[in-house]
C-alpha cells in the first residue's frame, strides 16, 4: 500500500532536526535589509519623544521652565513628573522590588536621569526643544564608591525611603543600604578557614560595564482610543512581562495591551528592563491620541539604560597542603545605582552568585552579598550571562589561580584534583543548588591535550628565561578556565520576577497539509530561535524544520512566557517545545492507529511515521496524519492537531567549559596579542552546532573586551566618562582574535531534549579566561590580583609597580 | 533655514525629497525615502551600521549631511541583489552564518562589497582591517571574515569562469 | 544627538567660499570630511548658522609632485593620500600614517586639510607635517599666506589661522631615507594613546639628517628639535637613541584621560619613539 520507505537516516537528514548544522531561516531578510527592527516601525501621525536629561548626578530639581520650548514649531508636549503623577506614573516599580522615578520627581540621582520628555513632530523638532527646557538645579554632594556610600555621614540619596528600615529584601542598616543576602553556613566556613593549612585570600573587583547591543532601546507607544487598545512595539527581552506590568501599574486591562517585540538588534540583557522611555512614550500616546516613537541614541544607552556588574568581592578559600579545597567564604559589596532595577528573580537579589563554589567540590562555603545605592545609572543587568554568574565564575576561577600561587601547585592540577566528579551527579553544592550533570574531568583533558599544555608551560619558562636575559619584552601567559553557568531560570518553586513564575511556553498548530506553526512565549534577538526550535520540533514530530513557521514576540498571539535572557529559552522554551511535540505525536499516534486499523500500541514512532509494529511497510506518515486529523471522522478524537505545552522546569541546567587562552604581553606598552583562545563547552544536547559556535564566538568577544578593556566609570561628580563608542570600547575585527571551538556532549537528565543552553557560557568562562592569562603572564614576579579591565596602562602598571620597567 | 531640494541616485533610481540641511543622510534615507536596511547604531561614526555606498566610498551615513550627500549616487544593501538574484556576500553571510541579530549586517555586507571591488583576492589579514569600520556585537566576526573570504572566492570563481 | 539648524553652501571656488565666510562672521564654518565637526555639532557643541561645503571646489584636490616639491590639496582624503603611488613614492610615511588613522570609511571621507586645519590634538596628521617639515598655504580677504605646519599651532582648537581663512593646501618637500609612524591606541577607530613620527637620512652609517614629532602627548603637536638634534651626527647607537627619547619626552605634557595616567603616557610615548627611531633606521 505504501512505495518503499527512504532509509532512516535518509529520513531523518530531510527533517534538518537535532544535531543539524542548518543554515539560517531569519537571514533572508536580514541580509536583504529587510529586517523590522522597532526604528523602521512607521505609522501615520506618529509623533517622536526625546528626553531632557539630568548633567548632575546629584541634584535638587528646584523649577522646570518648558515654555521656550513649548513655541518651537512642531512641538505638542512636554511632560514632567507633575505631568505624570495624577496617573501614578511618575515612579515605576523595578524588577527587584525597589522604585524608580519615571522623571525626576524633586531631585535626580544620576547624570543621564530622565527629567522631561518632549513629544514632537520629528526627532529634529523635538532635539531642539530638548535644548529650550530650562531647568534649575540645586547641586547636592554625590556619592559614586559604595563603600564611602556606607559611611554614616554619606549623603541621603533615597530620600523617599529614607526612614523605610524593611526593604524588599529583608533589613536596610543604612540610608544607602539596600539588602544583605546570606547563603551557607558562615560558622562552619570561618571555622575551616581558621583551621586550614593554606588559606588564600584576595578582593576581587568586576567592574562596571554595558550590554551595550548595537541597536539601542526604544519603542513606539500606540493608544487607539476608538477601541481602547494599547498597542507597544518595541526592544523587549520578555514582551510578556512587560504587558502584565503595564497592565499593573496602568490600569488599562491586560487584554486590551498587546506588547510585540519585533526584530531585536541584540540584547544582552539590556532590554530586559523597563525603562522611562516607555512609559513616557505610551502616556504620550494617550495624551496627544496619537502613536508616539521613542529610540534612545547611544549616549543614552550608556548613561542611563542597564548597566551590568560593578561587585566587588572579598574572597578567602582554604585548603589542604596538598591542595584540596576545604571552604570558600565570600562577601560582595554591590554597587546597584540609584535604584535597584536589577533584573533577577525575585528571591535572587544578587542572582545566582551562589553558584559561587564553581566547578569544585567545596564542601563548606558562606556568601553574604550587600547591595548599595550611589549616584549611577541603575541596572545591574545580566549582560550576556545567567544573573550574576559571570561575577561568581570570576570570583572562584581567580581564587583558585591565587590558591594555586598559595600553594605553589600548577592551576590546572588543582583544578582536577577539587573537580566534582561525574559519580557525584546530581550534586549538592554548599551554597545551595543542585547541579544536573557533569564530566568535568574528560573535558578538562580533552582541552590540556588539544592545546598541549605541558608544551605551552615549557614555552613560556623559555619565554621568561629569554626575558630575564633581556631578550625579549614580551611575556607569555596562559589562561585557564573551568567554568560552570547555572541557566535555564526557572523553577517556578522559587524563581518568579516580580511575581510572575518563570516558566515558559509553546504552541503548535500543525496545518492539514502537513506544514506547522509554533509559537514560543520567549523573543529572539539574534540567537535564532525561528532556525533552532523548529530543528527540536522536526525531531520530535517528524516534520521538516523547513515547514515549522516559528512566531515570538506578540502577546495577542504568542502563549505566555517570560521571555529571553539567562541562557533560558532552549532550557526552559525548548523544552516546552519538545513537550509540547510530544503531546501532538500522542495524538497522531492514535490517528494513525484508527487509520492502519490496528490499536494504538501497535504502532512505533519511526522519525516522521508511525508504522505498525513488525510491519514498517504499514505506516502513516505525519503529513497522512495531520490531513486525516482536519478531514476524517475519527470516533472518540476530536479534530485538529494542536498542542500547548507550559513547562515548569523541574530544575535548573548546569553547561560548563573548559578555555584555555594563550598571549603575549609587551611589558613597556601594556599591549596584548591573542595568540590562541580554546573553547570547550558543554552544553548537554547540540542542537544546531554552527549557531552554538557563532555563539560561543560572539560570546567569547564581548568576554575580551570586558576583560581587556570595556567599562563604565564615573568621576568624583558623578560624571560618565565614557558615552561614547570612542571610550566605550568595543572591538573591531582588527583587535578580535580567532578562536578554536571544541565540545563534549552531557546532557542534562531532567530537560526533556537533554539540552543545557550556551548562549552566555562563553562570556561566564571568557572574562576569566583572558583575565588569568594576563596574570599568569606576571606570575613568576610575584602578582596575586590586579583588577579588570587589562587596558594598556593598567598592565603597564602592573609591570611598573613589579619593577620591570627598570 | 528652510528645507532644500536634496537630489539623489539611490540604487539606480533617480530621487528628489525635501530636508533641512542639518538631516543627515541616514535619516533621509531611513525616514523619507523609507530605505531602512541601514541602521542608526552610535551616531559618532564609530559602528558602520549606517554604512552606504556614496560615489564609489564606503560612507558612514550618520555623519553625512543630507546637503552635502546632494547629487551623489548611493546604493545601499537593497540595491546589492534582489530576492531572486542574491549578491554573493549576501548568500555567503548566510552560508557561513556571519550574522546573528542582523542589525549590523546591511552595513557590515555593503562595506565588504567595496572592499572586494578594490581589494577582490584579500587575505584574512586584509579583511580583518578593511572591515574594522564596522562593529558587530553578535558573531566575533569570525564567521563574517570567513563569509568574506568564501564571498571572494566565488566571485573569482566567476570570473575566471567567464574569462 | 541632532545638530542644529543652519543654512548650506556649496562654494565653486576659494574665493567664494572665504566671500562667504568673511559675509557670515563668527556664525560661518567650512566643512571638508565633516567627521570632527558633524559629531561636535550634533553634541552641540558647535553652534553655527551657515555652513561651507569645501568639496564643490576642484582645485582643493590634487596632489601635485613637482621635483622634489609635494603639494596636496586640503580636500585630498586620507583614502587618496594612502592610494597615491607618486606620493608613496616621494613620502612613503604619509600612507603609513594614513594607514593607522580611524577606519576604512572614515579614511574615505576625511581629509588632510581638515585634519590638519582644525587644531584637534588627537589628529594625527598635524605631527606628521611638523615631522616634514610641511607648509600651510592659507587663503583670506586679504589673499594667500603660507604659513609652517611648525609654528601652526597654538593650543587645543587654536590655531594661526584665521577666522575668515581658509587652509587650501599643504606643501613639503620630498624625503629620502628611513621613516616611520609608531601609534599606540586602544582600537581601530581611537585617537592615539601615544604616536609618534620619525624620519632618518643616514651617510655611510651616521645620521645626516633627523626629524621627529609627537601626537596627541600635549594640546599641540611637540616636535621637539632637541630631540632630533641628539641623533644627528651619532652612529644611532643605543645611547643617542636613548638621548633622544629622553628629549622628546620632556618635551611633552600629555594629560590624563581614558587612556590613562600622565606618567603611562609618557612612558609610552618614549616607547613609541623609540620604535619608530629603530624601526626608521633599519629602513635609511
Amino acid at each position: 500500500m505504501n512505495e518503499m520507505a527512504p532509509p532512516k537516516t535518509e529520513r531523518a537528514a530531510a527533517l534538518k532536526g537535532l544535531g543539524t548544522s542548518r543554515k539560517r531561516v531569519e537571514d533572508a531578510r536580514f541580509t536583504q535589509g529587510k529586517g523590522n527592527y522597532v526604528d523602521d516601525i512607521k505609522m501615520a501621525g506618529m509623533l517622536f519623544g526625546d528626553f531632557v536629561r539630568s548633567p548632575y548626578a546629584h541634584a535638587r530639581v528646584k523649577s522646570i521652565d518648558t515654555e521656550k520650548a513649548l513655541a518651537v514649531p512642531g512641538v505638542h508636549a512636554i511632560l514632567t513628573a507633575a505631568d505624570l503623577e495624577p496617573l501614578g506614573l511618575h515612579w515605576m516599580p523595578t524588577l527587584a522590588g525597589d522604585k524608580q522615578m519615571v522623571l525626576a520627581d524633586g531631585k535626580v540621582l544620576f547624570q543621564g536621569q530622565e527629567v522631561a520628555f518632549v513629544v514632537a513632530d520629528d526627532r529634529y523638532a523635538a532635539a531642539d526643544a530638548v535644548e529650550l527646557v530650562v531647568v534649575d538645579y540645586e547641586e547636592l554632594p554625590v556619592v559614586v564608591d559604595p563603600f564611602k556610600a556606607q559611611e554614616e555621614d554619606a549623603p541621603v540619596l533615597r530620600e523617599d525611603i529614607a526612614d523605610q528600615k524593611e526593604g524588599a529584601h529583608g533589613p536596610r542598616r543604612h540610608h544607602n543600604h539596600i539588602f544583605t543576602w546570606e547563603q551557607g553556613d558562615k560558622d562552619a566556613t570561618e571555622a575551616v578557614i581558621s583551621e586550614a593549612d593554606v588559606v588564600a585570600e584576595e578582593m576581587v573587583y568586576y567592574h562596571r560595564t554595558h550590554p551595550c547591543p548595537l541597536e539601542t532601546c526604544g519603542c513606539v507607544a500606540s493608544m487607539d482610543k476608538v477601541n481602547g487598545k494599547l498597542t507597544v512595539w518595541g526592544t523587549f527581552q520578555a514582551p510578556h512581562a512587560v504587558r502584565t506590568v503595564a497592565s499593573l501599574i496602568s490600569g488599562i486591562a491586560e487584554h486590551n495591551i498587546r506588547i510585540v517585540s519585533p526584530d531585536i538588534g541584540g540584547g544582552f540583557g539590556n532590554k530586559v528592563g523597563v525603562y522611562p522611555g516607555y512609559i513616557c512614550s505610551i502616556v504620550a500616546s494617550i495624551v496627544t491620541g496619537v502613536p508616539v516613537k521613542w529610540v534612545e541614541d547611544r549616549m543614552e544607552n550608556l548613561m542611563a539604560t542597564a548597566f551590568a556588574r560593578d561587585y566587588w568581592m572579598k574572597g578567602r578559600i582554604s585548603a589542604t597542603k596538598d591542595g584540596r579545597i576545604t571552604g570558600l567564604w565570600a562577601h560582595v559589596t554591590a554597587d546597584h545605582g540609584a535604584f535597584d532595577a536589577c533584573a533577577d528573580p525575585t528571591k535572587f537579589p544578587a542572582g545566582f552568585f551562589n553558584i559561587c563554589t564553581g566547578s569544585y567540590d567545596i564542601p563548606t562555603a558562606y556568601l553574604s552579598v550587600d547591595g548599595v545605592y550611589t549616584n549611577k545609572a541603575p541596572g545591574g543587568v545580566a549582560y550576556r550571562c545567567s544573573f550574576r554568574v559571570t561575577e561568581a565564575a570570576y570570583l572562584i576561577e581567580r581564587m583558585i589561580e591565587i590558591l594555586a600561587i598559595e600553594l605553589d601547585m600548577d592551576a590546572a592540577e588543582l583544578r582536577a584534583k577539587n573537580f566534582i566528579k561525574k559519580e557525584q551527579f546530581p550534586y549538592q553544592s554548599a551554597l545551595g543548588w543542585e547541579y544536573d550533570s557533569g564530566d568535568y574531568h574528560t573535558a578538562w583533558d580533552k582541552a590540556l591535550k588539544a592545546v598541549d599544555y605541558p608544551g605551552l608551560r615549557k614555552q613560556q619558562a623559555e619565554r621568561l628565561e629569554a626575558f630575564k636575559r633581556g631578550e625579549t619584552r614580551k611575556l607569555m601567559g596562559i589562561g585557564l578556565t573551568h567554568f560552570t553557568e547555572i541557566v535555564g531560570a526557572g523553577p517556578v518553586k522559587n524563581c518568579d520576577i516580580l511575581g510572575l513564575g518563570m516558566f515558559d511556553s509553546c504552541e503548535i498548530r500543525i496545518h492539514p497539509t502537513g506544514s506547522a506553526i509554533a509559537r514560543l512565549g520567549t523573543i529572539s534577538q539574534g540567537q535564532g530561535h525561528a532556525t533552532t526550535f523548529a530543528q527540536i520540533l522536526a525531531t520530535e514530530i517528524g516534520i521538516p524544520a523547513d515547514d515549522i513557521t516559528l512566531e515570538e514576540g506578540d502577546t495577542d498571539t504568542a502563549p505566555y512566557g517570560l521571555g529571553t535572557y539567562g541562557s533560558r529559552s532552549t532550557p526552559v522554551a525548548g523544552a516546552a517545545t519538545a513537550m509540547a511535540g510530544r503531546k501532538i505525536r500522542a495524538k497522531a499516534q492514535m490517528i494513525a492507529a484508527y487509520l492502519l486499523e490496528v490499536h494504538d500500541d501497535d504502532v512505533e514512532w519511526d522519525v516522521d511515521r508511525f508504522a505498525v509494529k513488525g510491519a514498517p511497510e504499514r505506516f502513516k506518515t505525519m503529513k497522512d496524519i495531520a490531513f486525516a486529523s482536519y478531514n476524517q471522522a475519527i470516533p472518540g478524537i476530536e479534530p485538529g492537531l494542536e498542542a500547548v505545552s507550559y513547562y515548569d522546569p523541574p530544575n535548573m541546567t548546569y553547561p560548563f567549559g573548559a578555555y584555555i587562552c594563550v598571549l603575549d604581553i609587551d611589558v613597556d606598552s601594556g599591549e596584548v596579542d591573542i595568540r590562541s583562545f580554546y573553547a570547550l563547552d558543554d552544553c548537554g544536547t547540540r542542537i544546531n552546532p554552527m549557531i552554538i559556535e557563532g555563539q560561543v564566538h560572539g560570546g567569547l568577544t564581548e568576554a575580551l573586551a570586558i576583560a581587556m578593556a570595556q567599562e563604565i566609570t564615573y568621576d568624583d561628580l558623578g560624571n560618565m566618562k565614557n558615552a561614547t563608542l570612542m571610550d566605550f570600547y568595543l572591538p573591531t575585527s582588527w583587535e578580535t582574535p580567532h578562536y578554536t571551538t571544541d565540545h563534549t556532549e552531557t546532557p542534562s537528565p531532567h530537560h526533556p531534549i537533554g539540552a543545557k543552553g550556551v548562549g552566555e557560557s562563553p562570556n561566564v568562562g571568557g572574562v576569566p579566561c583572558f583575565s588569568n592569562a594576563v596574570h599568569d603572564a606576571f606570575k613568576s614576579f610575584g602578582l596575586k590580583q590586579s583588577h579588570m579591565p587589562h587596558d594598556h596602562w593598567r598592565i603597564w602598571k602592573i609591570a611598573h609597580d613589579l619593577g620591570l620597567h627598570g | 533655514m528652510g528645507k532644500m531640494h536634496v537630489k539623489l541616485t539611490v540604487n539606480g533610481k533617480q530621487v528628489e525629497t525635501l530636508a533641512e540641511p542639518r538631516e543627515l543622510l541616514i535619516h533621509v534615507l531611513r525616514e523619507n525615502l523609507n530605505i531602512t536596511g541601514p541602521h542608526i547604531g552610535c551616531e559618532t561614526s564609530h559602528c558602520g551600521a549606517c554604512t552606504v555606498d556614496m560615489g564609489g566610498k564606503s560612507v558612514k551615513s550618520c555623519t553625512v549631511f543630507a546637503a552635502q550627500a546632494n547629487g551623489a549616487d548611493i546604493t545601499t544593501i537593497e540595491g546589492l541583489g534582489t530576492p531572486d538574484g542574491l549578491h554573493v556576500l549576501q548568500e555567503m553571510f548566510k552560508e557561513h552564518h556571519g550574522l546573528q541579530c542582523g542589525f549590523c549586517t546591511p552595513g557590515m555586507i555593503t562595506r565588504a562589497y567595496r572592499l572586494l571591488q578594490e581589494n577582490p583576492d584579500p587575505t584574512e589579514e586584509e579583511v580583518r582591517f578593511g572591515m574594522a569600520g564596522n562593529l558587530c556585537r553578535c558573531t566575533g566576526y569570525q564567521n563574517i571574515v570567513k563569509a568574506i573570504m568564501a564571498a571572494a572566492a566565488e566571485m573569482n570563481a566567476v570570473k575566471e569562469a567567464a574569462q | 544627538m541632532i545638530p542644529g539648524s543652519f543654512d548650506y553652501h556649496r562654494p565653486d571656488s576659494v574665493g567664494a567660499a572665504v566671500k562667504l565666510l568673511v559675509d557670515f562672521g563668527d556664525g560661518a564654518r567650512v566643512i571638508a570630511g565633516g567627521h570632527s565637526l558633524i559629531p561636535m555639532m550634533k553634541l552641540r557643541m558647535a553652534d553655527l548658522d551657515h555652513l561651507i561645503d569645501l568639496q564643490g571646489i576642484n582645485d582643493l584636490k590634487s596632489i601635485t609632485v613637482s621635483g622634489a616639491n609635494v603639494t596636496i590639496g586640503a580636500m585630498v582624503t586620507q583614502h587618496e593620500l594612502i592610494a597615491n603611488e607618486a606620493l608613496f613614492s616621494m613620502a612613503p610615511i604619509v600612507r603609513e600614517a594614513a594607514l593607522q588613522i580611524a577606519d576604512p570609511q572614515v579614511r574615505y571621507v576625511g581629509t588632510l586639510g581638515g585634519n590638519v586645519a582644525n587644531g584637534d590634538p588627537g589628529n594625527d596628521m598635524p605631527g606628521l607635517m611638523q615631522c616634514l617639515d610641511a607648509s600651510y598655504t592659507v587663503v583670506g580677504p586679504n589673499g594667500s599666506r603660507d604659513i609652517a605646519a611648525r609654528s601652526f599651532y597654538e593650543a587645543a582648537y587654536f590655531t594661526e589661522r584665521q577666522d575668515d581663512e581658509i587652509l587650501t593646501s599643504i606643501s613639503f618637500k620630498s624625503k629620502k631615507g628611513g621613516y616611520a609612524y609608531e601609534k599606540q591606541k586602544r582600537k581601530i577607530g581611537d585617537y592615539a594613546t601615544a604616536a609618534s613620527a620619525v624620519l632618518i637620512e643616514k651617510d655611510g652609517g651616521n645620521c645626516t639628517a633627523a626629524s621627529i614629532a609627537m601626537t596627541n602627548l600635549s594640546d599641540t603637536p611637540v616636535c621637539p628639535q632637541e630631540a632630533a638634534a641628539a641623533l644627528i651626527g651619532t652612529a644611532l647607537d643605543e645611547a643617542s637613541i636613548s638621548a633622544a627619547v629622553t628629549a622628546a619626552v620632556n618635551a611633552i605634557d600629555p594629560a590624563e584621560d581614558n587612556r590613562g595616567p600622565v606618567e603611562f603616557k609618557k612612558y609610552v610615548a618614549g616607547i613609541m619613539l623609540r620604535r619608530a627611531i629603530e624601526r626608521a633606521t633599519a629602513r635609511a
